[in-house]
Formats: structure tokens, sequence, C-alpha cells
């Protein structure tokens, strides 16, 4: 039965990492067409020279990081707050925002914007879509912190107030340290999220908002290029980097 | 404490105005008329809720529960192994589980083009056998029902094998000897021992998968072309290009219902839910 199941296991992570390697390998092909002609880096250098894209993975990062610090600081501050005492209605929000379907979270955005523009002079842009992306992460940073203080012992907490430090110094100097992993795995967590959306951000992005999964879609929708391969391989190496770094401050 | 409130208020003040508001928009929209040029408005109606039951959007409906069942079946059979695998490796189990979690990291939109590249037309799948000599023209991969299901399964296997493997991990290895001894068979004791064990997490992990693929957009867009269309398609296209946003709206609020009722289900259950 062993056997059987490594054999099994091995087709599975075939199934799992064979279509990325695959792509990877055909970015280096200097033909046009899925036949290999030789390895080259001419789709790299079409990516160096299309200004649209640069302009496309600019915004993703910008959006990525804006989102990044905005949720972390807000969803680490609430996952310490509910740890002290339940929230319930904000539980119970946390918990269908996660349920929810990207699709129609997209959209009760959209109406809802465009409601809120009828009073303020405002439009759809980065501004919006960096609200956005705040909102469906926090899910997953309470989630992450919440997991982390679980493990934690409350009396640590009330043995600094005994001795005399007071609430502020309390969650500075004993609860945030003893937190610093989760939040950074959340802080990598709300990255990867938010740099990967399509769906959500195709709805609420304004004209000068066009991010990098936007651009993928748009191109991968015209058809074949090898470019596009490119920039998925660029995308996939950049975040199992970050991951194995993280992994390894997480270590040390 | 007077600071948990403040420590609140921020996470407080986003869920309601970019959550809450908007859901209660949603509501409200699909309680209205669709105006001459795309707007809502008076008279309040329940119009929209009607047209859900034309067999044309009651068929997309059944045909949205048909992949999403279809898509979970494929993730628990093939999940299910594999997190047997993995509780049952001797060694290195950290990195086996690491493997099926890094997909989870990468763009599920390259993840997606990724199939489309081998698929297509003039994909690698098809270039290769057309090359053989196997096949004359490019067989249909690409653009159908079937596309789509790999697509999902590819897309949540994982949300499948994590919580099978939790369960499967803290299962007694002693269980599996005793019943060996007694005579079963290798495929008794998994069929009749670790099975039910793990059922718990299989449910768990059935519900992970069924939510997001209910609701699934990217999948059926890109991978089943413009013949796949599920809910959320329909919803999307709503509200873009054919600007019926009262009937979206209806169409949004009938898909949360189906997605809230399933998690309330599980969480009673007691299954994985995400949240404390």
């Amino acid at each position: 039965m062993r056997r059987g199941l490594a054999v099994y296991a091995a087709l599975a992570y075939l199934f799992l990492h064979a279509p990325l390697l695959i792509l990877a390998a055909f970015s280096f092909n200097t033909s046009k067409y899925t036949v290999w002609e030789g390895a080259s880096l001419v789709w790299y250098r079409a990516l160096w020279e299309d200004g649209r894209l640069l302009e496309a993975a600019w915004n993703s990062v910008l959006i990525g990081c804006a989102a990044t610090v905005l949720a972390t600081a807000m969803g680490t501050l609430a996952a310490y707050a509910m740890w002290k005492r339940g929230a319930r209605w904000l539980e119970g929000a946390f918990f269908l925002s996660l349920v929810t379907p990207e699709v129609v979270m997209g959209v009760a955005l959209l109406a809802f914007y465009q409601w809120v523009f009828h009073f303020l002079d405002v439009r759809l842009g980065m501004h919006t879509v960096i609200a956005a992306h705040v909102m469906f992460s926090l899910a997953y940073v309470v989630v992450v912190v919440m997991a982390r203080l679980r493990t934690m012992d409350r009396s640590l907490e009330e043995a600094a107030l005994d001795l005399g430090a007071t609430e502020a110094e309390t969650f500075w100097r004993v609860t945030l340290p003893r937190m610093a992993p989760a939040i950074g795995t959340a802080a990598l967590l709300v990255f990867a999220i938010s740099f990967d959306d399509y769906v959500i951000t195709s709805l609420v992005a304004g004209v000068d908002s066009e991010t990098l999964p936007m651009l993928i879609y748009t191109m991968a929708r015209r058809g074949v290029s090898p470019a596009v391969n490119a920039i998925s391989t660029i995308i996939t190496v950049a975040v199992g980097v970050m991951i194995l770094m993280a992994e390894r401050w997480r270590r040390a | 404490m007077v600071m948990r409130k403040w420590f609140l208020l921020p996470a407080r003040a986003v869920m309601a105005a970019l959550f809450v508001a908007p859901m209660a928009i949603v509501a409200a929209y699909s309680l209205l008329t669709r105006g001459a040029y795309g707007g809502q408005g008076a008279p309040w109606t329940l119009e929209n809720y009607a047209r859900l039951l034309d067999p044309l959007y009651a068929g997309i409906a059944v045909k949205s529960f048909w992949i999403a069942g279809v898509s979970t079946a494929v993730c628990l059979a093939m999940g299910f192994p594999l997190a047997l695998f993995i509780a049952r490796a001797r060694s290195r189990k950290a990195l086996w589980l690491g493997l099926v979690t890094l997909p989870f990291w990468t763009s599920f939109l390259v993840r997606t083009y990724a199939w489309m590249f081998l698929l297509r037309d003039t994909g690698l799948v098809n270039t290769l056998l057309l090359g053989l000599g196997v096949i004359r023209e490019p067989l249909p991969l690409l653009y159908n029902d079937s596309a789509v299901v790999l697509g999902l399964v590819y897309g949540y296997l994982p949300f499948m094998v994590l919580p099978v493997y939790a369960v499967l991990e803290k299962m007694d290895g002693a269980l599996l000897e005793a019943a060996g001894d007694l005579g079963a068979r290798p495929w008794e004791v998994v069929w009749r021992v670790v099975l039910p064990l793990a059922k718990p997490g299989l449910a768990a992990g059935g519900v992970l998968v069924f939510i997001p693929c209910l609701g699934a957009y990217l999948t059926p867009d890109l991978m089943g072309g413009g013949k796949s269309i599920l809910i959320g398609n329909v919803i999307q296209n709503q509200f873009t290009t054919a600007r019926d946003w009262p009937f979206g709206a209806a169409l949004s609020v009938v898909l949360m219902a189906m997605v809230m009722a399933l998690a309330w289900v599980a969480r009673r259950r007691g299954g994985e839910g995400g949240l404390p």
C-alpha cells in the first residue's frame, strides 16, 4: 500500500507542479509558437521594453505595499482586542467576508463606490483599489494573528500589569514582540493576495490603475504570447523567493 | 480596557463601510427597477427575483451547483490519498506539505494561464500529439466544462488536502496495525478504518472547496470560454456589459444566501470555518 501511495503522490505532485514548470521552460523559447527553437531571453527583453506592463507592475507593487501596511496594522490591533474579549458583529463580518464569492464582493464595492460618488467628487482609481484590498485582507490577518495569540499564555500580561506596567506598555513590550512572527506571515499573505487579485480589482479599478493581473488577463484572453509566460515566471519566482526569505527570517 | 475600543475602531470602520454597507446596497438594489439608461430607481419590486425562475437562469444555477459538486468530488478523490501519503510519510512531512501549499502562494491567474498554455488548440498537448501523428486535428481540450472542472480542481486541491491531513496526522498508527493484524487487507484498512476517521477533515475540505467553486468567476471565464457560463459570470456581466444592476444584485443576493447557508451548516457541524 505504501508503494502505491508513493506512486500516486508522485503523480499528484506532477499534476500540481508540471504546468508551472512547463510554462517557465517555454518562457525561454525563441519561437513565438509552441515549438522549441532554442533558448533565449527575447521575451524577457520584450517585457522590459513594454511601458504598459512596467506601469501595471508598478501599480501592483504600490497597491500591494499600501494594502499590506494598512491591513496588517488594523488586523493586528483588532485581533489583539478580540483576543482580550470577543467582538461579535466584527467576528461575524470577518467570517462572512471570507466566504463571500469574490465577484459578489467586487460588484458590491462597485455599487457602493458609485453611490458614494454621488456625494463626493472622487472617481475609481488607485485609492478605491487599495481600500478594497485592505477590506478583503483584514480577515486573513485576524485569522493568522489570532491563531498565534491563542497559543500564548494570558498570565504573562497579568504579570506585567501586576508589576506596574500600563496597558499600553504591556501590549507594546510583552505581547507585540511575541506576535511578531505571525504579523510577518500575515503581511506576506496580504501582499500575495493583493498582488494576485484580479476579480475584485478589475471591478473597482479606474483608468489609471491597471494592475499586473488585469494586464495578464487581457493578454491571456487575446491569445498566445510567450511574453505572458515570461511575466508569469517572474511573478512565480519573485513570490517563491519572498516566501523562502520569510521562512528563513522566521527561523532565524 | 479603554484601549480595546480604540484597537477595534479601524477594523470596525473598514468592515462597516466597505463590507456591510456595500452588501446592504446590493440587497437594496435587488429590489429596485432598472432605469432606461442602466441606473436603478423606484418602484420597489420583486421582479428581479421572479426572473431567476426563468429556465435560462435556473439552468445556470443548476449547472453552477453541478460543476462545483463535480469539482469537489474530484478534489475529495484526489486529495484524500495525497493527504494520507503525507500523514504516513516517514520523513520530510513539512516538505511534502509545503509542496501542496506552494501553488496557493503563486498567482491564481498564472496557474490558470499555465493550463490554457497546455490545453489550447495551439497549446503544448495538441502540438505534441499533432507532431507525433497521433491526431490529425487539434483536440478541443479547452473552453468546455471539463476544462473548467480541471481548473477548479487545480486551484482548490490544497484546500482539501490541508484539513484532511490535519485529521489524519492525529490518527493513531496502532489502529492501522491492529486492523492489519486482524486480517484486513490494505485497501480494507483504508476504506473501513482510515476513511471513517478522516470524515471530519473530508467534510471541512468539501465545504472549503465547494464554496469558492460555486461562486467561481475567473476559471469559467478563462477556461470555459463563452460556453461554460456560471452564476459568477452572469453577475459580473450584469454589472458591466449588460448594465442591469438590479438583476445582477438579485443574483448576488441569492448566491450569497446559498454560500451563507453552506458556511452556517459547516460551522454548526464543527467544520473548519476559518474564524474563532
